[in-house]
């Protein structure tokens, strides 16, 4: 129908939708508008939970204290790495795992079904059962392999902390990459495979001028949906490291989490999570301009 | 063009093997569930053993567990019906009656989802604790609907969007008012999308790790944060940890294997199908 | 008894006008085609009728009685939609008795009138059945028998059988035909197929861009198209149509000088260089020793029951020439054509048919 979009629009007047629409709308501009404000508010008083002799008006002087310390060109630093190494390992994985599970083998189903499963574990699972049976120096898989091969374990969280977190979390999210690929791959018209095979591509070309240009969306969106997630890693660090040592595995999230629910320094936790909402808002600008793109009414 | 059979091989060996190394931290997990303390340490690591169930019974009848348990399902039943009951009519309203704003307020929603939840932790702390619902089923219900309410109207509208709007037509010259259309007709033919949706509302909300670690600290606590008391030195108790953490993951990686399809819309807005 | 009034009815989105004042009176028991090419305006008026699309201006009347407000399912009329819009989790019968449930019609009245419908279009066997599980002609027929049971004052049908495959449509035509004459009710049927048209119609409204070029039986529109849109969408294969000067005019006759250059005589007292279009019907034409038009053919058509020559008299188009099969037509051989009778028809400049006497 060439005239479906005003036709469809059109019986809008036939019905109000507005009581309809208040419940959800009413609700979600409740939650995204009074604690954003409070956060940008608190950022600028002095406020402290355990010491309520510390207050009024604080200036930038928290963002001051907050970018000034030590720990915050560190945790901004460890959560790029962290979001970098992640999303690197993730698309590579996730475009190969991709490619492979769309062909046909026996038992392809199942095979799947474990790839996918490991997103469906909690975090704090997920990081425990890594740090324990599979990366303690002592008792770990990981360990036994090591002394098996000749080398000597590795004492991931203090040796290879950061790494050690990425290997998790990646974990985690190569199951998320493989999903929505594996989908976007399977939209994928079959005669151009073929017909790019009849024009004499092999492998690798089927690849960079089929496969690729095909999930470039598709990996843009995982990309900027992994990448709101991974701002907000929290719990993996929480079970392992706590930060540790030292800062080497305090990302901005953790730092926030340390200074508001740790040092109960609300003024410092909310400069903190002004900071936080900016950097996540860069992300959001352009996953949002993506997904427009893609509604139709 | 057919694979030849050392390609076949190939894509089969890769297949599984890949399939087996991604899945094994769970397998393994399950299997140190079924050991003794003693085995579970071992060195090196044991794949065969006499398989004990005590330490799930362990698990079971110790009170935190349960708790936990009955916890992790209270809010993410609760946060998913009550998401659904506020999602669905403007859901519906967006759906079968677009007007010029539905596009601008869908994106808006997405965005709302976008917000890093840290960046509001000291808030959100702060009107729990003044209203008293810090630590409450209550406080994380509201908590988790509300950050998974976005993802719930999404998935909905992209539901609603596929039933043929012919059929609804048809309904209304049969005589079927909003209430019928709504009772008669869509709830049946999207029946199964609804059931999809709160099933992804009840993975993403059983899974949340980081409102129901900070705002609850003993009444409250889910099975995530149980779990992770597990992290203290006192608590490393292989075994147990696998028990309680394969009965904390096994119901709703089923769920999860079940719904994959339909997930992909709900984890992406839609823009993948 | 059903009776509908159109009255200027028009139909706005916005600015854009689709439906520009539409006047039409449809009579009890009439089958009433609309036809016209996609986007004319046709279906929007078929649901303005319905009572699923607004009505922008004018009026639309049932039985005298003005609808433009009334709600669909209280205009009494019962619609088959082009993707049949069956309710995919009710059986056939449940289908069929929806309406009737909803409107609180007993149990034993509802399976009762079913009962009868199903027997009308040979679906006793499938009332079980969901619609997953029917065939297209089936799906196509519980729609039609949802709406017999409504016991409607009038059918509308939106293109009912684009979704068949040929010979399921053929067949189909013949039961909606079949379905007229058993109900003797008022029925209103959107095509964009002209055969449909020619086949169902008591009378064919033609649309073109949100208005009616003509209204009339099929034979009518064909014999006597009111413009040279109509001349085109009627007949298959098509009218020629050729672009032609006057150049002479002698009494009751004038003598037309025809694109490609040869010369051809019509009935009517025409103004000497006035610029006019020549409508031939393929079936009108026939070969002739020698004079007449004379053209190279192109392409033949064997056909079986007859043969369709396309040959090159030097116009824009090439002359489509219905023959019999027994023809002898070949191909490159340059042939003479002569009209058969006066079956001519002329339209001036503006498109507008010129009466000519003895059609």
């Amino acid at each position: 129908m060439a005239n479906a979009k005003p036709k469809m629009q059109h019986r809008a007047k036939l019905m109000r939708t507005w009581p309809l629409l208040t419940p959800a709308v009413g609700v979600l501009l409740l939650w995204a508008l009074v604690p954003l404000a409070m956060t940008l508010w608190f950022s600028f008083q002095r406020y402290n939970l355990v010491d309520p002799t510390i207050s009024g008006f604080a200036g930038w002087s928290n963002y001051k204290f907050l970018v000034e310390s030590p720990a915050f060109l560190a945790s901004i630093l460890n959560e790029l790495v962290m979001v970098a190494a992640v999303l690197v390992i993730t698309l590579v994985l996730g475009v190969a795992f991709a490619v492979l599970y769309d062909q046909e083998f026996p038992g392809r189903a199942i095979a799947r079904l474990l790839v996918i499963g490991p997103f469906f574990v909690m975090p704090t699972v997920a990081a425990l059962i890594w740090k324990n049976l599979l990366m303690d120096p002592v008792n770990g898989v990981f360990a036994y392999i090591a002394r098996s091969l000749g080398f000597t374990p590795l004492d991931w969280f203090t040796h290879a902390p950061m790494a050690g977190e990425v290997m998790i979390v990646s974990w985690e999210w190569v199951p998320f990459a493989t999903l929505i690929l594996l989908t976007a791959m399977q939209s994928l018209d079959r005669q151009q495979i073929e017909a790019a095979k009849m024009d004499g591509a092999r492998g690798p070309q089927i690849l960079r001028y089929v496969i690729l240009p095909h999930l470039s969306r598709p990996i843009t969106i995982v990309m900027m949906m992994e990448t709101i997630y991974l701002l907000a890693v929290f719990a993996e660090i929480f079970v392992t490291t706590s930060g540790g040592p030292g800062h080497a595995t305090t990302t901005l999230t953790y730092l926030i989490y340390q200074k508001a629910l740790v040092a109960f320094d609300v003024g410092g936790a909310s400069a903190g999570g002004v900071i936080a909402v900016i950097l996540a808002n860069i992300v959001a600008l352009f996953l949002i301009r993506s997904v427009a793109r893609n509604v139709d009414l | 063009m057919k694979a030849s059979p050392l390609q076949k091989l190939i894509v089969f060996v890769l297949g599984w093997g890949a399939a087996l190394l991604m899945f094994f931290p769970v397998a393994w997990m399950v299997l140190t569930g079924f050991k003794s303390e003693i085995d579970a340490v071992h060195s090196p690591p044991l794949l065969i053993f006499h398989p004990i169930l005590s330490n799930f019974t362990h698990v079971i009848h110790e009170g935190d567990y349960l708790g936990a348990l009955g916890n992790s399902v209270g809010i993410a039943l609760g946060a998913t019906v009550l998401g659904l009951l506020i999602a669905m009519p403007g859901a519906y309203a967006m759906a079968f009656f677009p007007n010029r704003w539905t596009k601008d307020l869908l994106l808006w929603m997405l965005s709302t989802k976008m917000m890093p939840a840290v960046g509001v932790l000291m808030p959100i702390y702060l009107i729990c604790q003044k209203s008293g619902l810090l630590d409450t089923l209550t406080g994380l219900v509201l908590v988790m609907m509300l950050s998974n309410l976005p993802i719930i109207v999404w998935m909905l509208y992209t539901f609603f969007k596929e039933i043929p709007g012919d059929i609804i037509e048809a309904s209304r010259m049969d005589g079927a008012g909003p209430l019928a259309q709504l009772r008669i007709v869509l709830l049946p033919l999207a029946g199964p999308g609804i059931a999809s949706t709160a099933l992804l509302s009840i993975i993403l909300t059983w899974n949340e790790a980081f409102w129901s670690l900070n705002l609850t600290s003993s009444n409250a606590a889910p099975l995530t944060a149980f779990i992770a008391t597990f992290s203290a030195p006192e608590g490393l108790f292989w075994a147990k940890l696998s028990a309680a953490s394969t009965l904390a993951v096994a119901p709703i990686l089923i769920f999860g294997w079940l719904t994959q399809r339909q997930l992909v819309r709900g984890l992406t807005f839609g823009a993948v199908k | 008894m059903c009776t509908l009034e159109l009255k200027n009815l028009r139909k706005a989105y916005g600015n854009v006008e689709v439906i520009k004042g539409v006047d039409l009176t449809i009579n009890d028991r009439e089958f009433v085609v609309f036809v016209g090419p996609s986007g004319c305006g046709k279906s929007t008026l078929l649901r303005m009728i319905a009572g699923l699309e607004e009505i922008s201006g004018g009026e639309l009347l049932i039985d005298g009685v003005r609808v433009n407000q009334v709600p669909p399912d209280k205009r009494g009329l019962a619609m088959v939609f082009q993707s049949y819009a069956l309710y995919p989790h009710m059986n056939v019968a449940d289908n069929m008795a929806f309406a009737l449930r909803l409107a609180g019609v007993p149990k034993a009245e509802r399976d009762a009138r079913v009962a009868v419908a199903a027997k009308t279009l040979q679906l006793d066997a499938l009332l079980d059945r969901k619609p997953a599980n029917l065939s297209g002609g089936q799906r196509q027929r519980v729609a039609i028998g949802r709406a017999i049971v409504r016991q409607p004052k009038a059918f509308l049908f939106d293109e009912p059988l684009s979704n068949l495959d040929a010979a399921l449509r053929v067949q189909t035509r013949i039961e909606i035909a079949k379905l007229h004459n058993d109900l003797k009710s008022t029925m209103i049927y959107v095509t964009h197929d002209q055969i449909e048209a020619m086949t169902l119609a008591d009378r064919i409204v033609v649309f073109n861009a949100g208005r009616i070029e003509q209204v009339g039986t099929p034979l009518e529109l064909y014999h006597n198209p009111a413009n040279l849109f109509v001349a085109g969408f009627i007949g298959s294969p098509k009218m020629n149509l050729i672009g032609a000067e006057v150049v002479q005019t002698d009494g009751s006759a004038s003598m037309l000088k025809l694109e490609g250059g040869s010369g051809f005589a019509v009935p009517a007292r025409l103004a000497p260089g006035a610029k006019v279009t020549l409508g031939l019907r393929p079936e009108h034409i026939e070969l002739a020793p020698e004079g007449g038009l004379a053209g190279k053919v192109e392409v033949v058509e064997h056909l079986g029951n007859e043969t369709i020559a396309y040959a090159d008299i030097g116009a824009a188009q090439p002359l489509t020439v219905k023959l019999s099969s027994d023809a002898p037509v070949r191909l490159g051989e340059t042939l003479h054509f002569a009209l058969r009778g006066h079956a001519a028809s002329l339209f001036d400049e503006q498109g507008q048919a010129i009466a000519l006497p003895g059609t």
